[in-house]
């Protein structure tokens, strides 16, 4: 896919450096270090338990680290108001689950939330917005629906709506794509990279499927037991070596002309 | 909503509020008619003797007796809907209200105490209220659900929903102790229990006004945020919304309005609970029509059952059975139609 038009903001985004989290006395992520600047979509992948949503909530602020230091956009993370972070991202969650017959118009309105002033109605702009999120997202067609009689596809796809409507310089996504079918998935990820390559509004991602990740991003953070086993641009860093380190499993990686992106196919190792 | 339409609804729920006061203020042993009751509140608000032709009997009655019962039946009842409203948004659960955190038994228990200890005949020095220990039981079981919660950094409803079933669990028992030592003189504490606006005074009114127009303006404050607590802690948080703060702040605010609606009336249940679901079902679950919308109808509800009570059934029954008397079949009948409609989802 065409690199992002806009190469030159070269400032960091976050900043992490030696950063450690664990629940109560099971430790998640040990002394993490990274940075993550403008102008690459990242995907951050790794087995199950390897601590990847951890490292999407301390990026987030929703986690704090209990040691090190996490800095977004030369700033520490926790000196930031939470509006104002909010105004800078949004979060795609797995599971978008909501409680009470909220319409879908509703939801998707709730992105404005960090931009609108307490008791300020939506204004006609904004109103345009969302009809706007609304209609590239597909569920135009939805919108009066209750979004608790809608699928598991149409639920996430209103997810994403409502965090572009929340306007954010950077899109976190959790999995966002993993409980859709194959077209919706694609759908999805084609229509944020849209938006990463022509506004320049920049994406974590984290992701399961090695093939849509190649597909996908730009550049790959691998995490096993809480650390960072290799990171680079996708092209050097999918190997069949580092998804054996990781995954355990023998892979193939091939160049393939009809995804125009490398492709991995595995099996399990045949004598271990 | 528009601001307009909202005005507009607001006004005409004031208008049927104010009909609603006026003729239950007529009924009751001694009929009063509409005009006259409107030139007695007229003469006793503006200081003006009483005009000819309107028994004194008739004045002292509406104006010392039934009003500062209705009115608080009407404020009583807003409080006890807006406090349930606000419980189960901050749940999640819509079949959550006061009892599920144990707040309405923790207002129990404090009456009970004192009612045992004055049947036992301990002479209590007159800040031992009734009231005020039915209000501390309450504010005191919330503070021990949130230190119980309080382990789960994030305050999630979970963990708020099983210290509170806990609690009440205890606090039951306890209850059931005290009643156990009341033996014969039982009857007050059941009495109590069920809840009675019969000693309604006009302090009351002076408490209660302005605690239920807080509660409702902080619910209101919030309430865009309460809104999108509906979709997630993890996606409320990127939203900028402070979910322990919020959760601390309108639990706090929802237990303060039940914790005083309680203290004047006594135990009335199913208001908290049916009021704000059902209209989620009408109205849509929208927190800034819902709560206000909760406090009026709550309000009406309250005044509907105790006007019924005070006035129109032969003998007085206590307006906590009757709510639920009321409100029970109505549940189960909402309950019916949405299975039928194939929306088991509340």
């Amino acid at each position: 896919m065409a690199r992002p038009l806009s190469e030159q903001d070269t400032d960091r985004l976050w900043s992490l450096h030696e950063v450690s989290f664990g629940y109560g006395t099971t430790p998640v992520l040990h002394k993490v270090s990274l940075e993550l600047r403008p102008g690459s979509c990242y995907g951050i992948l790794g087995p199950n338990g390897s601590g990847k949503t951890t490292l999407l909530d301390l990026l987030s602020g929703l986690l704090m680290p209990q040691s090190g230091t996490i800095e977004f956009k030369g700033r520490p993370l926790h000196s930031w108001p939470k509006k104002q972070l909010a105004q800078r991202l949004a979060l795609v969650p797995q599971d978008f689950m909501v409680r009470f017959g909220y319409s879908v118009r509703e939801v998707v309105e709730m992105g404005l939330h960090p931009h609108l002033h307490r008791f300020a109605a939506p204004s006609e702009k904004d109103q345009a917005l969302i009809d706007e999120v609304l209609r590239v997202t597909g569920i135009t067609t939805l919108a009066d629906r209750p979004v608790t009689r809608l699928s598991g596809g149409e639920k996430q796809r209103v997810a994403v709506a409502r965090a572009l409507a929340q306007q954010p310089t950077v899109l976190l996504l959790d999995e966002a794509t993993s409980n859709l079918d194959i077209h919706h998935s694609l759908e999805i990820l084609q229509l944020i990279r849209q938006r990463f390559e022509q506004q320049g509004m920049q994406v974590i991602a984290v992701m399961h499927d090695l093939n849509l990740a190649s597909f996908f991003c730009d550049h790959l953070i691998f995490l096993k037991q809480g650390q960072v086993v290799c990171q680079g641009p996708t092209d050097e860093a999918l190997t069949p070596e580092t998804i054996a380190a990781v995954y355990g499993v023998e892979a193939e990686v091939t160049p393939n002309t009809f995804t125009n992106c490398r492709q991995v196919s595995f099996r399990l190792p045949v004598n271990p | 909503m528009n601001d307009r339409s909202a005005s507009t609804t607001l006004l005409q729920l004031t208008a049927v509020l104010v009909c609603a006061v006026a003729l239950a203020a007529t009924l009751g042993f001694l009929k009063v008619s509409i005009p006259d009751v409107l030139s007695i509140l007229f003469a006793r608000l503006t200081q003006q003797p009483l005009p000819a032709g309107i028994d004194p009997i008739a004045a002292t009655v509406v104006a010392d007796i039934r009003m500062p019962r209705i009115l608080a039946a009407v404020l009583v009842g807003g409080m006890l809907g807006v406090s349930g409203a606000i419980f189960q948004a901050i749940l999640l659960n819509p079949l959550a209200d006061s009892y599920t955190l144990g707040i309405s038994t923790g207002a129990a228990f404090g009456a009970s105490l004192v009612i045992v200890l004055q049947i036992f005949g301990l002479v209590l020095p007159p800040v031992v209220s009734v009231p005020i220990f039915a209000f501390g039981g309450a504010i005191g079981t919330l503070a021990l659900v949130l230190y119980l919660a309080s382990g789960d950094r994030r305050l999630s409803s979970t963990s708020l929903i099983l210290a509170g079933v806990i609690v009440a669990a205890i606090l039951s028992a306890a209850i059931g102790f005290l009643k156990f030592l009341a033996d014969e003189q039982v009857g007050i504490i059941i009495f109590w229990l069920m809840g009675s606006l019969s000693g309604a005074s006009w302090q009351n009114i002076l408490l209660l006004t302005p605690t239920a127009l807080l509660g409702v303006l902080v619910a209101l404050f919030y309430s865009r945020d309460l809104n999108i607590m509906a979709t997630g802690d993890r996606a409320a948080t990127s939203l900028g919304v402070h979910t322990v703060r919020l959760r601390t702040t309108l639990l706090t605010t929802g237990t303060l309005l039940t914790a005083l609606a309680v203290s004047v009336s006594g135990i009335i249940g199913f208001v908290g609970l049916i009021v704000p679901h059902m209209l989620r079902h009408m109205v849509g679950p929208d927190n800034r029509r819902l709560i206000p919308l909760s406090f009026f109808t709550g309000g009406l509800l309250l005044l509907f059952a105790d006007t019924l009570t005070r006035a129109i059934l032969p003998v007085e029954v206590p307006i906590g059975v009757l709510t639920a008397l009321l409100g029970g079949p109505f549940f189960c009948i909402l309950f019916k139609k949405r299975q039928k409609d194939g929306t088991t989802a509340f």
